[in-house]
Order: C-alpha cells, then structure tokens, then sequence
C-alpha cells in the first residue's frame, strides 16, 4: 500500500515523505515520536505513519540506553551485579533483586529462611503497589489530565518509598535482597509503619477511583482503544497484566507457586477485552489484592534469621549448571537465565525483561487508533526503559 | 437609574476620563477619549492576566497536593522587613516570568515561512484585544456600544484560531502541523454550538447588543433572586452548553488538543521561544478571560447586583467579581479533566451540543412567548420550559455513551 517516494536531491520533502497510491488519501506523514517526547516514559522512539492522525505504521525504536548490563554482569563476581539489577527497572527495584537472588539460589541450591521468604513478599507486593500506582498516574497524565492524578498517585508512592529508604538506605536502588536471605532486618517499628500504610492504602484507592474509574472521558479514551487478542498475545510471549487484561488467566504467583505466596489467600483478577481500559483496572484490582496479601503477610511474619548462616557471599562460586529464575514482576514475568562454569563469574547471564517483549506488540495495538491513542496505549502497556533496553 | 443618582464609586472612573479629555482641545477630544479607554483596558486586563497566571498556577497547586510558585518575592533593596518580603506568596511570580521570556533567545526554524512565525504571536494578541471593545464592564463603561456587538466579539474572536494555524504551519514542525490541523477542526466544530448557544438570549433580549443585553437582565424577584438568564431554564442549559463551547474555543482543558503535551509536545507552540511563547500564553489567557467575560454578560447579569440592596458596591466591582468566579471555574476544569480525543471532540459538538442548542432555542422562544402567562400558567410555563432542557439532555447524553460504562471483573478460578 505505501511505497517510498524519495524527496529530490537537495529539496526538502517537507512534511509528507511517502505517498499513498490511493489519490483520495492523499500524503501520509511521517512522524518520530521520540527519544525526546514528554510521554514515551525515557528514551523511547516510536516512528509512526500517519494518515491524518489515524496511525498506519508503527515501529518502536529503542537501545537509546543500552548499558551492556548482561555483558557487565558476566564479568562481575555474582554478588556485585545485585545492585546492578535495581537499574534494570528502577520503579521496581525489590522484586528484580528477588529474581535474580531466586534464579542464583537456584543454581547454588541454598535455603532461605522463613522470616526472609515473609520480607520478600512483603517487599513484592510493597513494589508492586508502587509500580501500579505510578503507572496509573502516568497513564492518567498521557490521557491529558495537567499531573493532578499522578500526583496524588505518588503521593501513596512516596509514603511506600520512604519505607524502602529506611529499610534499605535508598529510595529507589534499594539493594535489598542477598543469596539466601535479605541484607537488613526491619525494626518493629518499620513493621508498624509498614502495616498502618498498608491498612489505609484502600482508602486512596477508593477516593482514587471514586474521582476517576467512572469518568465519562476515561471510558471514552480508553475503552475498545487498544484491543489485544489472547492468542496473539500469549504467542508474542506477553505477560503480567497486559496479558491478563486479555482474560488469560497466567499469574506466576500461582502457576510457579515461588516464594511463600502459596501460604496467601488472593485473587488474580482476569480482564475480558483486552483493551486499555481493561489494562488500567488490572491494575487497582491487583493493587486492592496486592494489599490484601501485605496484610496477611504483616499478621503471620516470624521471628528469626534473615540470612541463610550457611549462606557464602564473598567467594561465593556456585557448580557447574545452569538455571532460570522467574517471578511475576509488576510488569509481568522478569526471569534470569544464568550459566556457571564454576568460576565466581556467571558464564552467561541474560534478562527476560517483561517490558521488552510486551513492548513488541505495540504496533498491533495501535494501527488504525490515533496518535492521542499510541501515547495512552503505551501508557498502558507500563514500559521502564532501563529494563527494556538493559 | 441615571447616573446622578450612581454612587461617588460609581461614577469616578467615567468622571475621571471625561475631566481629562474636557482639558484638551476639542479636535483631540475623541481620539483621546477612546486612547484612555484602550489604555485603561491594556492596563487593567495586563495585570489581570498577569495575576491570572499565578493564580492559575496556585490554584493547580493546591489541587495537586503542592504549593505552587512561592519564592518570588519583593528584591532586596526594598524597605519592606524581612518576613514580609518572604510572605508575598510568589505574587511576583508573572513579573520574573515576562523578564525571563524577554531575556531567552528567540529561536526561529531555519526552515520556517519567517513572516508567518513572526505575525502569528502578534495577530493572535491583537485579535484577543479586539474582543474586550464590547464587553460591558460597568454601568456606562462599555467601551464600544455596537449595535451588533455579539456579532463583533464573534468575529474577532474566532480569528485567533486563524492565527493557530499560522503558527502551526509557518513552523514546519510536524507536531505543530497536526496541532494546526486539530485547531482547524476545532474551530469549524465549536463556532457553531458557541453561536448556538448565546442566539436565545438574543432572542429573549431582542438586541445584539451587549450592554442592552446586561440592561435587559436588570431587576430582582423578592429582592433576592435576580433575573438574571442564568436562572431560567433555558438560561442555565445555555449557559452550561457556553461554558462547553467557551472551554473549546480558547483551547482549555479537556479541549486542549492543538497544544496537547503528552501527545503533540507542545502543539503549535512547539517551535516557538522567548517573548512570543509569552504572547500566545496571554493571548489565551486575554481570550479566557474575554469569553468568560461574555458569558458573564450574556447569563450573570454582566455587572447587575445580584441582591437588591447590594448595589452600593460598584458595578465593575460585580463585572470583575464574576469574571474571577468564572476564571477560577476554568482552572478548576483543566486541573481536573482528562482530554478528549479529536473524533470524540467534533462528535460531541455535532451530536450533543448543536442539537441541545437548537431545542434549546426553541426552548427560549417559548419562553419569550409565553412571557405575558400569570397565575398558575407560570407553573406550567416553567415546567414546559425544564422538560425541554431535561428531556434532550438525558436522552442525547445517553445516545453519547452506547457501548460503554463501567464494568466487573471476575477473578481466576485456580
């Protein structure tokens, strides 16, 4: 349908590159959205095909800012690529060092005590909150709304991070989880604090929703904008929300069973269109289970160790073998494939970063939408660059 | 009421102008006399919008969890003590603001029409000037009482859209290409519902003119309930509908796709810096607060008392009064909204707002009609008169939404 009609030598095309064959539509035009846009969340590009605003062609452009993170980690001892995960996804740093401790105390085979499982959930779903509540604000900022949602939203989430501040020493790069155990015990005191947080978290997602879920705009933007189809979604490889908002029930907290979580009693809440507004409700859904799991979790948390004694972490070289750790992230399935030769460097080590390959079927979503629609529609897929480009 | 009769307030403004132009000789007389009304209006309006912007920006704030601009205060020299100068609430916020824009480099695209990028942050301010020469802001202060002045504040304003599209195209940036487009489309859609919904006051009134409209919706009920348009039926679903169409017509949020951030960076602004970047943002702020002092005119009664022991206070205190009412209602929207897409923006016009209008003209003939019935007949009236207004509403609002509303998720079952 479209074919390359090169500008003349030395002419500016203009605004119009290509040319359709249809004369009735005239021009297309060739837009590229990005790396410098206010809503591609980071360094991300979309080169997007326009006819009028009705988008034809999309492809996502991304590697702005590749590190070369899994070439570093292949040169490093295993322990000193645990604060490199928390720049995989920066929002969500506690669930990514949980995966890679997981996929390491896999290969190694070590134990991980009781009070140290309940703190890893604790922390998950602390995250996972986070996660959510500021993709919901983003996602309400792309919709047009001048920052009054995203700013409650991280007004939760600053509460949430203070936590992680004084549990860690850092905010956002928490560094938290070690090779059989965590790195600090929480006071009881920052259980309390943690607890009372959790306990009147309902409470802005009701006020939450109250303002907004209802919103005559909201529905109109985002309902039947964005359809995704189940099979095409599960054979593309998407996970996490995006997936399950297509109604697929694949949750790993129940499908691997990982961690403690078969200990809780929640919910996986399943969407039926697929489309970005089933996307956003995944979302507080998972949040309202989400603080449904802390509680329980907050109830039941033994006294003991936070650290395997047996566990080694200097010098630590693991047999020969390989492995794959994976948890269900905030953004779907982040897992860590990693192969030892033996020596106190993995072999190999690689990502599955949930926001890459749910990113793949971004054009999909969004032909034939508008390009008010592709900014939303990114939105909702919750893309963190520094995993995606790693 | 003459005007011997008008408080000292009242009256200084007009008595002040016409002292100093009885001063000077009578051929300079009427150039002069309307010089000092252009200045009065330049100033006062100057200031306005600059106010406008903090509190714009305050008001955000507040509704966002945040302060807003705090720091800016009074310099160091000043003899004002030391707390004091720290608790001017940021007023002085739009006075480092215009010495920051006038100070940045103008930056002009290589590739853009020179000319164009130029004219269209001026055009833009003049055209918004225009619009205040009809509005009435006091008892007597109507600084052009045109017989069609409805008619020429429409012309006028909807110019400044012209100017969006000069700027979008004379920028040759893509985004301000498409926001150009958008602008374009908007016009053509919210003209027509804007025209709408401000025909039956003229109706009812039987003048374009503004100040014999505001003339018009003089006089209190019990002394309390003024009659003012706002509180007849067809007065309230127009003013709603207005409200709508305004927001649309000066590029408010949830309308505001031609310079929509999160999609188009900035819109038509894109490729504008410096001082012209200002002037588009007090171009919208002049055509924000020229509408809203239409819709004031038209519905609130323009600068009528609304209680009728109230009128000791001055008229242009009432005008502003509900210009600010009307100015804070506007930044209560847009911090609150989401933004409509440009389909559902046209759609909404043509299928909701156009055909409420035109019943609603109906509606407001009816009632002119209908103006002589007494007694119990006055119920009926009045009932007739909000079946009208009630009826289309719910039932073009729910053809609005077919397909859509809330919904329930169900859970997985393993």
């Amino acid at each position: 349908m479209i074919t390359a009609a090169p500008a003349p030598f030395g002419q500016s095309s203009g605004p119009t590159v290509r040319r359709v064959n249809d004369p009735l539509h005239g021009d297309l035009l060739e837009v590229s959205m990005g790396p410098q846009h206010p809503s591609t969340h980071g360094v991300f590009r979309m080169d997007v095909t326009l006819d009028g605003e009705v988008i034809v062609k999309l492809k996502p452009v991304f590697g702005y800012l590749h590190r070369n993170h899994e070439k570093i980690a292949e040169n490093t001892s295993y322990l000193s690529s645990m604060p490199y995960t928390d720049r995989l996804d920066y929002l969500c740093s506690m669930s990514t060092n949980w995966a890679y401790a997981m996929a390491v105390e896999k290969l190694s085979g070590q134990a991980v005590p009781d009070r140290a499982q309940y703190l890893r959930v604790i922390l998950a779903e602390l995250t996972r909150i986070v996660n959510h509540a500021c993709l919901v604000g983003f996602l309400f900022n792309d919709l047009g709304t001048s920052f009054t949602p995203l700013l409650y939203a991280f007004r939760e989430r600053e509460k949430i991070i203070d936590l992680f501040e004084a549990l860690s020493g850092s905010r956002m790069m928490c560094n938290y989880q070690r090779f059989g155990g965590c790195r600090v015990d929480p006071t009881p005191e920052w259980l309390a604090a943690a607890s009372k947080l959790v306990d009147n978290f309902p409470r802005f997602l009701d006020e939450y929703e109250t303002m907004l879920t209802g919103n005559e705009i909201l529905l109109a933007r985002t309902q039947g904008v964005g359809r995704l189809d189940p099979k095409h979604a599960v054979n593309a490889g998407i996970t996490g929300p995006v997936l399950r908002a297509c109604g697929v029930n694949y949750d790993l907290r129940k499908v691997d069973a990982y961690g403690f979580y078969p200990r809780f009693d929640f919910r996986v809440p399943l969407g039926e269109h697929g489309d970005t507004y089933d996307r956003y409700m995944m979302r507080i859904l998972e949040m309202r289970e989400s603080v449904k799991i802390l509680q329980q979790a907050f109830k039941v948390l033994p006294a003991g160790p936070i650290m395997d004694p047996k566990a080694k972490l200097r010098g630590f070289r693991p047999k020969p073998g390989e492995t794959y750790g994976r948890l269900e992230g905030p953004k779907g399935e982040l897992g860590f494939y990693l192969l030892s030769d033996g020596t106190p460097n993995p072999y190999r080590y690689r990502v599955r970063p949930p926001s890459l390959i749910n990113l793949t079927l971004l054009e999909e979503m969004c032909l034939g939408h508008t390009v008010a629609d592709a900014v939303v529609i990114l939105g909702s897929i919750d893309i963190v660059l520094g995993e995606v480009d790693r | 009421m003459s005007a011997s009769t008008d408080s000292f307030l009242e009256r200084a403004p007009i008595e002040a102008r016409d002292w100093l132009v009885q001063l000077l000789p009578a051929p300079l007389q009427w150039f002069t006399h309307h010089l000092i009304t252009i200045g009065a209006i330049l100033a006062v309006f100057g200031l306005f919008f600059a106010f406008t912007t903090v509190a714009e920006r305050k008001l955000l704030g507040r509704l966002q969890n945040r302060l807003g601009p705090n720091r800016s205060g009074l310099p160091k020299f000043s003899a004002l003590p030391w707390h004091l100068k720290h608790k001017l609430f940021g007023l002085t916020q739009p006075f480092a603001d215009a010495v920051k824009a006038l100070t940045k480099e103008d930056i002009v695209p290589a590739a853009a029409d020179k000319l164009l990028h130029f004219l269209a942050p001026v055009l833009v301010v003049a055209f918004s000037l225009l619009t205040f020469a009809v509005l009435p802001f006091g008892r007597n202060m109507v600084p052009v009482d045109l017989d069609a002045g409805l008619l020429y504040f429409f012309a006028a304003g909807s110019a400044t859209e012209l100017t969006i599209f000069m700027a979008g195209w004379a920028s040759r940036n893509k985004y301000s290409l498409l926001a150009a487009m958008r602008a374009l489309a908007q016009v053509i859609s919210y003209e027509l519902p804007l025209l709408l919904s401000v025909v039956p006051v003229v109706l009812v009134a039987g003048t374009l003119s503004t100040n014999e409209i505001v003339t018009a919706q003089g006089g209190w009920s019990f002394g309390i309930l003024p009659h003012w348009n706002i509180f007849t039926p067809w007065g309230f679903i127009g003013f709603l509908l207005f409200l709508v169409a305004a927001l649309a017509e000066c590029n408010r949020s949830p309308f505001d796709l031609p310079e929509a951030e999160s999609e188009l960076i900035a819109g038509h602004l894109t490729e504008y810096s410096g001082f012209k970047y200002a002037l588009f943002f007090m171009a919208e702020y002049f055509g924000l607060t020229a509408l809203s002092g239409l819709g004031v005119t038209l519905f609130l009664g323009g600068w009528q008392a609304p209680c009728d022991f109230l009128p000791f206070i001055p008229s242009y205190v009432w005008f502003m009064g509900k210009l600010v009412m009307m100015i804070v209602f506007f930044i209560w929207v847009r911090g609150t909204l989401l933004r409509l897409r440009i389909d559902q923006l046209t759609r909404l016009a043509w299928q909701f707002i156009v055909p409420l209008a035109l019943i609603n003209l109906g509606n407001a003939a009816f009632w002119a009609l209908t103006a002589s019935w007494a007694g119990p007949l006055q119920l009926v009236r009045l009932g007739v008169s909000l079946a009208l207004v009630v009826g289309p509403f719910i039932l073009l609002g729910r053809r609005l939404n077919i397909g859509r509303g809330p919904r329930t998720y169900r859970y997985a079952t393993s």
